[in-house]
């Protein structure tokens, strides 16, 4: 797992019909420190995440066990919506 | 597996059912010197460990649902399995504050 912020929204109107009704986002991964890690990616979000929030999020299979459906071709998945991070040195 | 030091705690008030009440902590992979590698990493806590702890971290997903004491189908992938108390190697001794010692 990995924390990420929000960078933006996907919109596809033709995809596979098990991903539909599925919200996509735009995630930049990031460090405790908020700093980006890494590139962007597509993830998806049953949790109502939009731009702006941090989340954490799930790769692999488990990013999609939030979705109920069998074999969701998805690869990585918001498990959480992020209030604050604590570091030892803040 | 592998090593870690836990950097940070994570607050999430709105995340999946299959995770609640449980910590979730932030990562550093360390080597067997104990120099941070790679990215840090977001992880469940299935043994209560805090910051500044050196632990074993679990990356794969069966083997760490069973450890953090979640259902079967939650989306986790990655656990803390272990708090380290120290790790004996080539370079010297690990100690449970993550220093190194010849």
């Amino acid at each position: 797992m990995q924390t990420a912020k929000v960078i933006g929204n996907v919109v596809s109107t033709k995809k596979d019909p098990s991903m539909i009704g599925i919200k996509l986002l735009v995630i930049q991964p990031i460090n405790s420190k908020y700093e980006e890690i890494g590139k962007p990616l597509v993830a998806v979000d049953t949790f109502g995440a939009g731009p702006g929030d941090v989340v954490f999020y799930a790769k692999s299979r488990e990013g999609a066990q939030e979705l109920n459906v069998e074999m969701a071709p998805v690869d990585a998945g918001v498990v959480g919506i992020i209030d604050s991070i604590h570091r030892e040195d803040e | 597996m592998y090593i870690a030091k836990v950097v940070a705690n994570v607050v999430s008030t709105q995340k999946s059912h299959k995770v609640l009440g449980k910590k979730i902590l932030i990562v550093q992979p360390l080597d067997a010197e104990g120099n941070p590698f790679g990215d840090e990493v977001t992880a469940l806590d299935g043994v209560g460990a805090g910051i500044g702890d050196i632990v074993i971290a679990l990356g794969e997903g069966w083997s760490a649902r069973t450890v953090a004491d979640v259902p079967e189908n939650s989306p986790v992938e990655v656990v803390i399995a272990g708090i380290i108390d120290f790790v004996d190697t080539d370079y010297g001794r690990l100690t449970s504050d993550g220093k190194l010692l010849k």
